[in-house]
Formats: structure tokens, C-alpha cells, sequence
């Protein structure tokens, strides 16, 4: 669809901010409505605006499976050190009370990392599941 | 008469639920399986969130001048049913492909004859 | 310190290697991981094991929130028998699996995707058995679940990617089946935490909505244990699936579903509803025989030697059924430890076709004649597994045969006494012609090769030891018919 104007135009537009919003969703999940699921789909969808208004190997060119690939099993692992680092400070697992001195700010930064982890994962998800079935038509 | 549709939160969800099994049972195409599943799915997320709704309740977010809060937990748990439910319908999908390149078809009966003839 | 999150490091474990499979990526390195997490994993499971007998349940409270509000996870007599059960048999398949897969996965490079994803299987399968919460069973569910559809869909032969799409549909169904019967009990109870739960339900027992739920559940459980007349995902599943996948699998999944069925009959609804109101026993005990029968007759039939013992663990999960169906202290004695010795032989006879598949790469009945003169400590691997499944003495398998019929015999039940009696003889004709093909007929002509040789130790080594625990629980019941003994009673709150 590069070819097209209106939606490269309004796809360069709108990019940018769709990535700002689902940052926006991504820290402000503690207080509002938001969080790491909502946040790594939007993330996920801005990227797969790109590919699909620009080709495929364009969008793996700025975005690199390998890199993709990697946010997965990094975000998991974040989310399960959140839980270990609060049993290594004498909580059960994700008790994020005990990270810091003041429970509820320990509260505040524990569920921050977490969904951190979550909106990793999650974006990773969804990019990798686009790409895999992406190829999968693009090699016919 | 009035109760049977004040409570059509769960008509809705019953219809939408027959129908997703319907065609999970009644269609032939893997595809259209994998959506009657999906259909099947959210008639179930339906159900949970629309029992969570307190009459009168606001967004469950403290603020001033708020009594009333609807639950949020079944919003939550759906959440997480709703990441399970997109990562069925991707592995149910991928599966899709690659049985497609394995017997050039999508159809059961299709599939069905050429592994009986095999 | 470690005592106290013992729990929680079960289930961690496998879940930490998971994504490190998926970073680290080097194969021996991954092997490595897997390898020693799953046995760590077992450790960990024996610990809880060990703390279980000497001071009762135990319980974790996620995030420090106590039940009923937070995720709280239960370890008591039987969930911790199943703990050791599934992670044993993790254990001893991750250890024998090396040298298997790299003959049956067809694109090898990929290896340390089959171990994120038997870690992920894993790691589902412990969460269920392990929680307290009702919901967390449904994640745990899928979780184990979307990874076994992936481990299938890697087999060798085509027909694995349909046999992992209908596994895929049925089991979605049996999952959301369960989904719903968990909504409407939270709809009534406004708890998800299996022991508060237990106490609400009590209030509201009467109600249409519960006894939906109830029967939404039963629907749910009975899919993802592959009962009688729902197992049709399983025969294809297991037979087309790689080798060590379908050893894992048959030896924990349907057994994981079985402890389901008791943790919601029991603990949650409870003995009085469960069997006294609702007379449960009037579904379950007619379709484990009809299964019982009906899968060990087509058993019988078949050729391809992995579909036979896939029929037969229809059957066997048709005896657990019957076993829990008696609702008496000897019926589920008899269920629980058959679950665990029918885990034992399964897993036993499945690796021992894995051998059989590594060196002649098929299973079929006519590849197998003369291999118990060319591989005679796999096939001598087979017969005890065979003999247990059949029910001879001094194996696990005559055991759990045992409580089943006493417990029959208990309530005056002739006839379902003579089922068991026949199907063992129906399960005598289908390992006998194995036995028959294997040591009395010629070895089949190789061309161009050298004759079959025996596999390698990596791989026989672990599979003898699930062989010496064949015979070692068969001779000694204190420890896995005491325990069941003592879990079927907590089930049915008499006190032991």
C-alpha cells in the first residue's frame, strides 16, 4: 500500500502517536485504566500498521525478528526476577510490599516492573505471531 | 415477561454461544472452526464481564464522590482469558498453515480422504 | 528461607528455564538446563512430599495476600503424590529424550523449542495440580495445554498436525467448558478459592445455576482426561506425537485431569453433593466400563503399536474413573494409586517404543519381529511394563487391580468385579502379540544396513529405572497405596 497517499500519510501520522499512547497506557497502568497487556498491543498494532502499509521487510528492517524474539522470553523473565527479588528479600514471591522500605511505594514500583515484563512479553507476542504468519504468505 | 428480558445480558451470551459450537461442530474448513471456537470463546468473556456491572456503579477506579463500584475482578480474570484465547487461535492458526502445506487443503473431509488413501 | 517457598520454587523452576531455553538456544547447553531443572524440579517435589507427611498441608500466599482474596497455593496429601508423580516423570523423560529427538524431530535446530515447550507443559501441569484458585487451574490448564498441542503438532508424520488441531478443538472446549462452570460458581459464591469455595457452596447447593456449573465442569474434566465417549483426540494424538512427547504426555496430562476430577467432586462440591445429591456415580461408572471394554477391545485390533497402548490408556483411565466412581475409601485408594502406577507403566512402555522407533523408525507390528533376540533390553523393558499392565503380582499394576476389586467386591458389585477380570485378560491378547511378534518369528530381512542394534544407554538407562520402580512400588505398597490410602480418605473427610 506504499504507493497509495492517504493511507501512507495518515499512517506516518498516526504511528508516532499510537506508540506514544500505548506508552502512555504502558505507565500510567498503576493509577488509570491500563496496563502491560493493553500497552503491548498497541505497541504490537503500530508496528504491524508499519509492515502493512510499507512491506514486511521494511517493518523487519526498522524492527528485527531477532530483537522481537528476544523481547519475549526477556520480558518473562523480568516478571519472575520482580518475584525473586522479593523472596530474596524475605516476601513470598511477588510481595512487592517488601521492596522497599515504604510498602506502598514498594507496592507502586513492584507492579510497575511487572507490567513492564507483561507489556514486553506481550509486544513481542503479538509482533512475532504477525511476522510468523506474514512470511508464511510472503514465501508463496 | 419483564425478568426473562431484564436479563438478556445471558440471551446474548447463550446465542453467541451456540452458534461458536455450532460451527465448531457443523462447519468442514479448519478456518471457520478456529473463528466458531473464537466466537465460542468470547460468548464466555461476555458472561463474566457482564455479571461484574453493579447497577449504578461507576469504573472501578477510587475517586471522590463515588459510593458504588462495579467488581473488577471478572474484568481481570478475562483479561488473562482473553491472552489465552489469542494464543489458541494463533496456535490453532499456525497449525492451519502448516497443514496446508502439508495436504494442500483445508477442508476435514478433503484432509479425512487423503489420509485414508494413504 | 528455602523451606518456606518450596511451593512456589516447583512451579518456578520450569518456568525460569523456559525463556532461558529461548535465549540461551546452544543445544547442549539447553539439554543441560533441562536436564538438571526437571530434576530439581523432582527434588523439590519430594521435599514437599516429605513436609506434607510430617505436618499436613501446606500453604502459599502469592503476592503475601491471604486466600480467599489472593492466588493461595495448596499443597496437601494428594496434590503433593501428583506433584511427584508428573515431576518424576518429567525428570526421567527429559533424560532419556536427547538422543530420541534428534532422530524424530525433523528440523533439529529448532531443538530448544521442543525443551521451552515440554518445560512450559511442565510447568502448567504442576500449577494445576499445585493451586488453590479456580481460575489459576484454567491458566495452568492452558498453559500446559497450547504447549502439548505445539509438542504433538512436531511429530514426524503429517498426520501429527491434525491429530494436534482436533487436540487443539476439544481441549479449547473441555478448557472453556471448565471457564464456564468456574464463572457460574463465582457467579453464586463470589469466591474463587477452592477451600472457601467449599464453605459458600453449601449456602446455595440448591440452586439450578450450581448444579449447571457442576455439570458444565463434569463435561470439561471428562474431555481433558480423554473419558469414554470423549476421548477421540487421544489414539491419534499419542501416536503420531514424538516419542518422548507422547511418553510425558500419557504418563501426566490425563492424569493431571483425573486429579481435577477428584479436587472438584471432593474438595469443592463435596462427597454429600457430588455423590449423594447429584449420584454422580451413575455417569462415571457406566462410561469407565463401557471404555474400559470398548477401548481395550479396539486395542486389540490395532497395528501400529503406539495407537494400541494409546487405546489401552483409554481403558486404564476408564479403571481410575470406575475407581473414584465407588466413592468408598478402598475405590479411591484404588483410583489415586492407579493413577500414579498406570503414570509409571505408560511411561515405561511409551519410552521403550521410543527406542524401538530411534532404531527401526516405526512402530508397526511387522517392524518389530526378531527385536527381542537384536534389542533385548528394550523389549525386556516392554514385557515389564506389558506384565504390569496386565496385572501380574509384584508389579504396580496388580495393585491398583487389587484396591479396584476389593472395592467392587465391597459394595456386592459381581459383575463390575468380572469387567476388571476380563479387560486384564483383553489387555493378556494385545501385549501378547507384541511379545509373540518380538520373540518367536525371524528378524525381519535388513537390507543394506547392519542388523538393529540395541539402543544406546542414555536412553535405557533412564527407562530401567522407571522398570525398577515398577517393581519396587509393586512389592512395597506402604508408600504409594499408604499415601493414596491416606489421600482418599482426606478426600472423603473420614479420618484415616
Amino acid at each position: 500500500m506504499r504507493d497509495q497517499a492517504v493511507p501512507r500519510v495518515v499512517a506516518k501520522l498516526l504511528i508516532p502517536y499510537i506508540l506514544l499512547y500505548a506508552f502512555y497506557v504502558q505507565w500510567h497502568g498503576d493509577y488509570g485504566p491500563g496496563g502491560g497487556f493493553q500497552a503491548g498491543v498497541i505497541f504490537a498494532a503500530a508496528i504491524i500498521l508499519y509492515a502493512l502499509i510499507f512491506d514486511l521487510r521494511t517493518a523487519q528492517q526498522a524492527i528485527r525478528p531477532r530483537v522481537v524474539g528476544l523481547l519475549v522470553p526477556l520480558g518473562l523473565l523480568l516478571y519472575i526476577g520482580v518475584g525473586i527479588a522479593t523472596m530474596l528479600k524475605g516476601g513470598v514471591f511477588l510481595e512487592y510490599g517488601v521492596l522497599e522500605h515504604d510498602p506502598v511505594h514498594g507496592q507502586h514500583l513492584g507492579i510497575l516492573l511487572i507490567e513492564l515484563g507483561v507489556g514486553t512479553t506481550v509486544a513481542g507476542v503479538m509482533i512475532t505471531i504477525f511476522y510468523g504468519f506474514a512470511e508464511a504468505v510472503s514465501d508463496r | 415477561m419483564m425478568e426473562t428480558i431484564g436479563l438478556y445480558n445471558y440471551w446474548v451470551v447463550i446465542v453467541l454461544m451456540m452458534t461458536g459450537f455450532y460451527i465448531v461442530v457443523a462447519r468442514d474448513n479448519l478456518i471457520k472452526k478456529v473463528i466458531g471456537l473464537s466466537i465460542f470463546q468470547t460468548s464466555v468473556f461476555l458472561l463474566f464481564i457482564s455479571v461484574g456491572k453493579v447497577e449504578g456503579g461507576t469504573a472501578p477506579i477510587i475517586a471522590d464522590g463515588f459510593e458504588v463500584y462495579s467488581n473488577p475482578l471478572p474484568g481481570v480474570l478475562i483479561l488473562t482469558a482473553i491472552v489465552v484465547g489469542v494464543a489458541t487461535t494463533a496456535v490453532a492458526l499456525g497449525l492451519v498453515v502448516r497443514i496446508n502445506e502439508e495436504y494442500g487443503t483445508i477442508e476435514e473431509t478433503e484432509i479425512h480422504r487423503q489420509d485414508v488413501e494413504a | 528461607m528455602i523451606d518456606n517457598h518450596l511451593p512456589i520454587l516447583q512451579i518456578l523452576l520450569p518456568l525460569v528455564a523456559a525463556p532461558l531455553c529461548l535465549l540461551l538456544r546452544h543445544r547442549v547447553v539447553v539439554t543441560a538446563l533441562a536436564i538438571a531443572v526437571t530434576w530439581v524440579t523432582f527434588a523439590v517435589s519430594v521435599a514437599l512430599m516429605a513436609t506434607v507427611l510430617q505436618q499436613g498441608p501446606i500453604s502459599y500466599e502469592l503476592g503475601g495476600w491471604p486466600p480467599p482474596w489472593g492466588i493461595e497455593y495448596r499443597v496437601d496429601i494428594l496434590s503433593a503424590f501428583v506433584l511427584v508423580l508428573v515431576s518424576g516423570i518429567g525428570a526421567v523423560v527429559a533424560t532419556w529424550s536427547p538422543a530420541s529427538i534428534s532422530v524424530e524431530l525433523p528440523r533439529y535446530e529448532r531443538h530448544y523449542l521442543f525443551y521451552c515447550a515440554y518445560l512450559l507443559c511442565l510447568t502448567g501441569l504442576l500449577g494445576i495440580t499445585i493451586t488453590g484458585d479456580m481460575f489459576n487451574v484454567f491458566v495452568f490448564l492452558e498453559i500446559s495445554a497450547l504447549s502439548s498441542y505445539v509438542l504433538i503438532s512436531m511429530g514426524q508424520d503429517r498426520r501429527a498436525l491434525t491429530a494436534a488441531y482436533s487436540y487443539l478443538i476439544m481441549g479449547t472446549l473441555g478448557a472453556t467448558f471448565i471457564l464456564i462452570g468456574i464463572g457460574l460458581l463465582y457467579i453464586m459464591t463470589g469466591t474463587l478459592n477452592m477451600a472457601d469455595l467449599a464453605l459458600r457452596l453449601q449456602d446455595v447447593a440448591d440452586t439450578r445455576t450450581v448444579i449447571v456449573a457442576f455439570a458444565f465442569l463434569i463435561v470439561g474434566v471428562s474431555l481433558k482426561m480423554a473419558l469414554f465417549p470423549l476421548h477421540l483426540w487421544l489414539p491419534n494424538a499419542y501416536a503420531y506425537a514424538p516419542s518422548a512427547v507422547t511418553a510425558f504426555l500419557a504418563a501426566t496430562a490425563t492424569k493431571v485431569a483425573v486429579y481435577l476430577l477428584l479436587r472438584f467432586f471432593f474438595t469443592v462440591f463435596g462427597y454429600d453433593f457430588s455423590f449423594d445429591r447429584m449420584q454422580l456415580w451413575i455417569v462415571l461408572m457406566p462410561l469407565a466400563l463401557i471404555g474400559i471394554l470398548t477401548a481395550s477391545l479396539v486395542a486389540v485390533f490395532q497395528n501400529n503399536i503406539k495407537r494400541m497402548l494409546a487405546y489401552s490408556s483409554v481403558a486404564q483411565i476408564g479403571y481410575m474413573v470406575l475407581g473414584i466412581s465407588f466413592a468408598s475409601v478402598s475405590g479411591l485408594t484404588g483410583g489415586v494409586v492407579h493413577l500414579f502406577n498406570h503414570g509409571l507403566m505408560k511411561c515405561t512402555l511409551f519410552l521403550a517404543m521410543g527406542c524401538i522407533v530411534y532404531r527401526c523408525g516405526s512402530v508397526h507390528i511387522d517392524e518389530m519381529r526378531g527385536l527381542g533376540r537384536r534389542m533385548p533390553w528394550t523389549m525386556a523393558a516392554f514385557v515389564a511394563g506389558g506384565l504390569s499392565l496386565i496385572g501380574v503380582p509384584m508389579t504396580v499394576g496388580f495393585i491398583s487391580k487389587w484396591f479396584l476389586v476389593k472395592a467392587a467386591l465391597e459394595q456386592g458389585l459381581w459383575p463390575v468385579a468380572g469387567v476388571i477380570l476380563f479387560s486384564s485378560l483383553l489387555a493378556v491378547v494385545y501385549i501378547w502379540r507384541v511379545i509373540e511378534v518380538a520373540y518367536f518369528e525371524e528378524p525381519l530381512a535388513v537390507d543394506g544396513q547392519g542388523p538393529v542394534r540395541e539402543a544406546p544407554l542414555s536412553m535405557l538407562i533412564p527407562m530401567w529405572v522407571l522398570v525398577a520402580a515398577i517393581f519396587y512400588f509393586g512389592v512395597t505398597t506402604e508408600l504409594t497405596a499408604g499415601i493414596a490410602q491416606q489421600a482418599a480418605a482426606s478426600l472423603l473427610g473420614v479420618v484415616p
